[in-house]
């Protein structure tokens, strides 16, 4: 005690530079830790609600395939700045390839899952060709009917059902090899579990290369991007490449889940329009911005339909609306971008001190 | 085929796309002013049609009367937008102007559903209703009413943004706001008045085609993608051009629909979008 008394200023000050070191990697420790128990929180919980609470396990599996598909958006609109309003397309496409070819040739899904993978890419690349060179609101438009224009086409389309669709024959042989688990949904939440991991994967991977950079230039300053030499189209088309293939896994999933497929559940733009929503509500350009926007719209319209039922079914589109209105007035980074740039301030804030103090 | 199947088509066409015209010249208005598109313009549409419906509904009041009504409803909607939302996110990033419009489009709807049931409504026994025959074409009479009644809504528009001092000032607000600014126009309150006139517009469209066309939440869609091409056709801004384009659309619709198939005629139109856009970026006229 007589030993803190007399410690002088300037050693009270060598104590907090001291403890500042530690404190730090203390904060990442939590962090750390805090990771590691939300993938062990994900990793247990079908396991102690799978017989108490089966359709928690549902809305479980519903907000990762919502946070896949808004993460997949998020890599074109969100990283590289062009807005997709018909994303739903590809969904659509990894599910018909899936489900048609299953239906059809009997063909494993995982292959057809591959096939609508490569259609769905191809498909971008055909889009991105015209449409990279329109700008901003035309590029939102233009994919907007294109969305819409699949839509139309595939509900006259015979040979994959029209507007009824396609019914996949139930098989209960080998059910990893055809994708069909009947009688329990763990094997579903671990494989949508597993794609959003790697569409995770592949945006961290991505965030820090140079191909992510260049993603970014193009995003924020496309003619000096394409001045410094940053082959503007090639970049564009990757971005619009990987987030088709994400989405097109997320069809493939969706229709081997309900095992029932149709052009209205497939491609509505209303699925365009709510990725697009809880990718900007949670945060448009970050990892975790569309998880979040998932996690908190899912539960909502599960909520409104459990409480009001019928009728009620619209109440979620409204408060949606209203939210996500809100968020654009005052938080229009989303709300993970809203706490990093909180973070951020704080942060500057601490070094002025430390400055002002030195 | 015959030759009067064509015509026929062809006018029934011209009829539409002037109503077309309308709807796209209040989104090219917006959008001239601002940059901004509009994504909810087609639930503004729907709420006046149900605006008209529930007039006739509970009133007995006919759409053609109430006509002036639902315009003015509409003309403080688009008003209280702009007020409410527009003009908070007049400096964000396009991405939060688009989700903004695209938010109040899923609230209206979603609105209208809630409040009014997905069913399809009708107007039934309107003051205007059957068929003419002119020399052997048969056209509906509420879609001639429509098609004039655009058409005069279209011209006081023109008249209003090309003649009066305060379509001047629009104009000039449109084409370099701080300019507007420093010669004293006040562009908050003009931006106001563009939300208000745009929306007006659609609001007579909307009336007009509830004599004629089924009301329900999701009725707005179709029109506002066929606005969407119409507006980029004529380029964004462009009132003319929304008049020449929105006329072409349902001349290409119509006719299209009878040459090809009528279920692929949105295919048709969607299409021209893309070969329109890639070619002529700017679209087929300058601004206004």
């Amino acid at each position: 005690m007589a030993d803190a008394q007399s410690t002088t200023a300037a050693d009270g000050k060598l104590l907090a530079l001291a403890m500042a070191e530690p404190l730090h990697t203390r904060a990442s420790t939590i962090r750390k830790a805090f990771y590691v128990a939300l993938g062990l929180v994900v990793l247990v919980f079908p396991h102690v609600f799978e017989s108490s609470y089966p359709h928690y396990v549902h809305v479980m599996i519903t907000i990762f395939m919502y946070a896949l598909m808004a993460q997949s958006w998020n890599i074109l609109a969100g990283f590289c700045g062009q807005i997709s309003l018909g994303h739903a397309a590809f969904f659509g496409i990894g599910a018909y390839s899936t489900g048609y070819l299953f239906f059809a040739y009997r063909l494993s899904p995982w292959i057809g899952m591959l096939v609508g993978v490569l259609i769905a890419m191809a498909m971008a690349v055909a889009i991105g060709i015209p449409t990279f060179r329109l700008r901003g609101h035309y590029f939102a438009i233009a994919t907007l009917l294109i969305g819409v224009g699949v839509q139309i086409f595939v509900q006259r389309w015979e040979l994959v059902g029209a507007a009824s669709g396609i019914f996949l024959p139930i098989v209960r042989e080998q059910p990893l090899l055809s994708f069909q688990f009947h009688g329990t949904k763990l094997p579903y939440y671990y494989i949508i579990l597993a794609f959003l991991a790697l569409a995770c994967f592949i945006v961290r991977r991505l965030d820090r290369s140079r191909i992510g950079f260049y993603f970014r230039a193009i995003r924020d300053e496309p003619e000096a991007a394409s001045s410094l030499g940053v082959n503007v189209t090639l970049y564009k088309s990757y971005a619009f490449m990987i987030s088709a293939a994400l989405m097109s896994m997320a069809g493939a999933f969706y229709c081997q889940y309900v095992l029932v497929i149709d052009p209205d559940s497939v491609f509505p733009l209303s699925m365009s329009i709510l990725v697009v929503l809880m990718a900007v509500m949670g945060g448009a350009g970050t990892l975790w911005g569309p998880i979040i926007g998932a996690a908190v719209l899912v539960p909502l319209s599960e909520v409104t339909r459990i409480y009001f039922g019928g009728t009620g079914g619209t109440l979620d589109l409204m408060i949606y609306g209203a939210l996500i209105v809100l968020i654009c007035i005052f938080k229009p980074e989303g709300l993970v971008g809203a706490v990093k740039m909180h973070r951020q301030a704080t942060d500057e804030e601490k070094t002025d001190d430390g400055d002002a103090r030195g | 085929m015959t030759w009067e199947i064509v015509i026929q088509a062809v006018i029934s066409g011209l009829l539409m796309g002037l109503v077309y015209a309308l709807i796209a010249a209040g989104l090219s208005l917006i959008f001239g002013l601002m940059e901004i598109v509009n994504f909810a313009h087609g639930e503004f549409m729907m709420i006046s049609m149900y605006a008209a419906f529930w007039l006739w509904a509970m009133f007995g009041l006919d759409p053609l009367y109430s006509v002036p009504l639902c315009a003015t409803l509409l003309f403080f909607m688009g008003v209280a937008t702009h007020y409410g939302i527009i003009r908070h996110i007049l400096g964000a990033s396009m991405l939060a102007q688009i989700c903004a419009t695209f938010g109040l489009a899923v609230f209206l709807r979603a609105l209208a559903q809630f409040l009014w049931t997905p069913d399809f409504r009708t107007i039934i026994n309107p003051v205007v209703e059957g068929r003419v025959e002119i020399a052997g074409i048969f056209l509906g009479q509420p879609q001639i009413v429509a098609s004039v009644g655009c058409l005069l809504a279209f011209g006081f528009l023109y008249f209003f943004i090309t003649r009066t001092e305060t379509g001047l000032a629009l104009q000039a607000t449109s084409q370099d706001r701080q300019a507007a600014e420093l010669m004293g126009i006040p562009t908050d309150r003009m931006f106001a008045l563009g939300w208000g006139i745009g929306a007006a517009c659609v609001g007579v469209a909307g009336v007009f085609l509830s004599t004629f066309y089924y009301v329900f939440p999701e009725v707005g869609l179709e029109f506002a993608l066929l606005a969407y091409v119409a507006v980029a056709m004529g380029g964004f801004g462009s009132i003319l051009g929304s008049l020449v384009a929105g006329i072409l659309i349902g001349l290409v619709e119509s006719v299209g629909g009878l040459l090809i198939d009528p279920s692929y005629k949105m295919l048709i139109v969607f299409g021209l979008y893309l070969v329109i856009v890639v070619f002529r970026p700017k679209g087929l006229f300058g601004r206004f």
